[in-house]
């Protein structure tokens, strides 16, 4: 079964319809009182969680106690975690981080390093459609098989740095340790709910390298504790451009590509995702689309303030290396870091299979649409008014569900009652005459 | 069986909604199941379509109609017309006022572009009165 990680909690849910405008896919309802997400469309973009005022959406992450099932533990800290912390340096952050319990720190921003430098190096190499899109941020991967199918072969074939990291530091274990796979844990630090549902159901690789993802914030109060107590100090390996991967641009800047377009925030993506269908931006020759304001840094699961957190990380910047060497991890071809399953189309858009079947819906939709009242108040659950007459026609919701028509229905009928009531029968009184 | 047909109004130098005609027709086709390389062309197709209308007519109409193994487009507009056709045909050949070209818009590509993802191109007249263009996508 599809497992997506943005969920409701609903008890603290009131139905109040903030959510269901703001999703990108038009992925909530709200059904008695209470919203619903439609699991097939939701791309854990984050908006929900963002905008709900009530906190009633939850991203589901594994819990830290699961490092209990494993022998050997390592930790992989995203790039924006350097973000989160005030006067802490990065080596700080993972000596304070590996003494949460872990055995080992691997560095994502290290694996953005290695993606960085096979980007590099590939996009000279292979005849890749223009403009090559990243294929970093899973919520817009997503989007790309959901919104615009034609461009999934504009999408970087390479791993994303969280896997690269996961398959690396994995590796290593089961040789510096002997112990056999199902030993070692791999636990992702994350930012990101679209970064959850791709461990569960991985975008573009067999089996994610990744055993479970840790919401940043639970880990953010731990490091914190762990703060004056971390036993060693930790070299970090990570240069400039891993690091900067946390920000909206740091790939971008990664590839040495002169062209770059980089755009944050899921509804800026969209517009930009059309003109690239359309063919405006053919002389681009690397799109970064990210769903976060901000890029990862803005993630849903992340504490401090993405303006704050995206300055820490520009000052921490400045003080690494330009480059690192990553040559040790790689092999000539990139074979191993290289996406293998292909991607497939998403349908949910789709009103039927049968063209003919789903223009007949659309003429239905039509119909109801035009007799709606167009104000796309949400009060009907629905995103708004096309929405609604959508959810008709699949039979997931009645036209009597606008507030509007029912009260003219309501009004009908008042009429209708009105006018039997006056009606006076025979037996009281009636000037009728009796017919034979 | 009929098609599903769309209208809209398009005017003429409103860069601000320019576009949407074309956007709203992708989504309708993505919604009824058309096959991904079909929607990209009829959407660059119908765009350029669109933008022509916006840029160089006093305004006009665009119509869709999608058949279960065909998509129709048509563009009609009510004026200046297209002076030299074979000129227009020209890749990067453009009549747009600079202004517009400085938005980023009118780069001669408009009816070369619809041309090659349409299947058939007809430009049913083109005259002072207006310009009618008629483009046939198959699948
Ligand atoms: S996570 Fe994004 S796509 Fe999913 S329901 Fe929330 S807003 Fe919609
Ligand atoms: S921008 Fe980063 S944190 Fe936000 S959804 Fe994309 S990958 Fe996740």
């Amino acid at each position: 079964m599809y497992f997506h990680s943005v969920t409701l909690d609903r008890d603290r849910c009131k139905g109040c319809t903030n959510c269901i405008k703001r999703c990108p896919t038009e992925a909530i309802r709200v059904r008695d009182g209470k919203a619903k997400i439609i699991k097939e469309k939701c791309i854990d973009c984050g908006e929900c969680v963002r905008v709900c005022p009530y906190h009633a959406k939850v991203v589901v992450t594994d819990d830290i106690g699961m490092m209990e099932n494993y022998k050997y533990r390592i930790a992989l800290p995203a790039p924006s975690l350097y973000g989160q912390f005030k006067d802490m340096t990065i080596g700080d952050i993972l000596a304070s981080l590996q003494s949460c319990g872990f055995d080992e720190v691997f560095e994502v921003a290290y694996a953005a390093d290695i993606v960085s430098y096979i980007t590099r190096n590939i996009v000279k190499a292979k005849d890749y459609k223009r403009p090559i899109i990243s294929s970093a941020c899973p919520a817009i991967v997503r989007l790309i098989q959901q919104r615009f199918p034609s461009l999934m072969d504009n999408i970087l074939d390479i791993m994303p740095p969280v896997e690269v990291a996961g398959k690396i530091a994995r590796d290593e274990a089961k040789k510096k340790t002997g112990l056999k796979d199902e030993e070692i844990g791999v636990f992702f630090v994350s930012p990101c709910a679209a970064k959850v549902t791709s461990v569960k159901n991985p975008i573009g690789i067999e089996k994610s390298y990744i055993d479970g993802v840790f919401s940043m914030r639970d880990v953010y109060s731990m490091i914190l504790d762990k703060r004056k107590f971390a036993e060693k100090k930790i070299e970090h390996t990570s240069s400039m451009i891993g690091v900067g991967w946390a920000n909206a641009g740091g790939e971008s800047y990664g590839t040495s590509l002169e062209n770059c377009l980089f755009v944050d925030g899921i509804q800026n993506v969209i517009g930009v995702l059309e003109d690239i269908e359309l063919g405006k931006l053919d002389d681009i020759d690397f799109f970064e689309g990210l769903a976060c304001v901000g890029g990862c840094v803005g993630g849903p699961l992340t504490v401090a303030n993405n303006f704050i957190a995206r300055n820490r990380i520009m000052k921490l910047k400045e003080k690494l290396n330009k480059d690192v060497s990553v040559k040790k991890y790689i092999a000539v071809d990139f074979h191993e870091f290289m996406l293998n399953v292909k991607l497939k189309k998403s349908d949910v858009l789709n009103l039927d299979e049968d063209i003919d079947k789903a223009i007949d819906m659309m003429k239905s939709i039509d119909e109801i649409y035009k007799s709606l009242p167009g104000l796309d108040c949400g009060s009907c659950g629905s995103p708004g008014c096309r929405a609604l007459a959508e959810d008709v026609v699949k039979g997931f919701a009645s036209e009597y569900d606008c507030i509007f028509k029912l009260k003219d229905r309501i009004k009908i009928l008042a009429e209708e009652i009105n006018k039997l009531s006056i009606k006076i029968p025979p037996v009281i009184g009636s000037d009728k005459e009796v017919k034979p | 069986m009929k098609p599903y047909t769309m209208d809209f109004d398009v005017k003429a130098r409103d860069f601000s909604s320019a576009g949407e005609s074309s956007s709203k027709f992708r989504k309708t086709l993505l919604m009824l199941s058309i096959p991904s390389d079909i929607v990209r062309r009829a959407s660059i197709a119908a765009y350029e379509a669109e933008m022509n209308i916006v840029i160089h007519s006093y305004g006009g109409k665009m119509h869709f109609e999608i058949y279960k193994d065909k998509i129709v487009i048509v563009a009609e507009d009510t004026g200046p017309g297209i002076k030299d056709l074979e000129l227009a045909m020209k890749e990067g050949y453009s009549t747009a006022p600079k202004e517009v070209i400085e938005m980023g818009f009118g780069a001669g590509m408009g009816l070369p572009n619809m041309k090659r993802n349409a299947d058939t191109m007809e430009i049913v007249n083109h005259d002072e009165s207006g310009t009618k263009i008629v483009m046939t996508i198959n699948f």
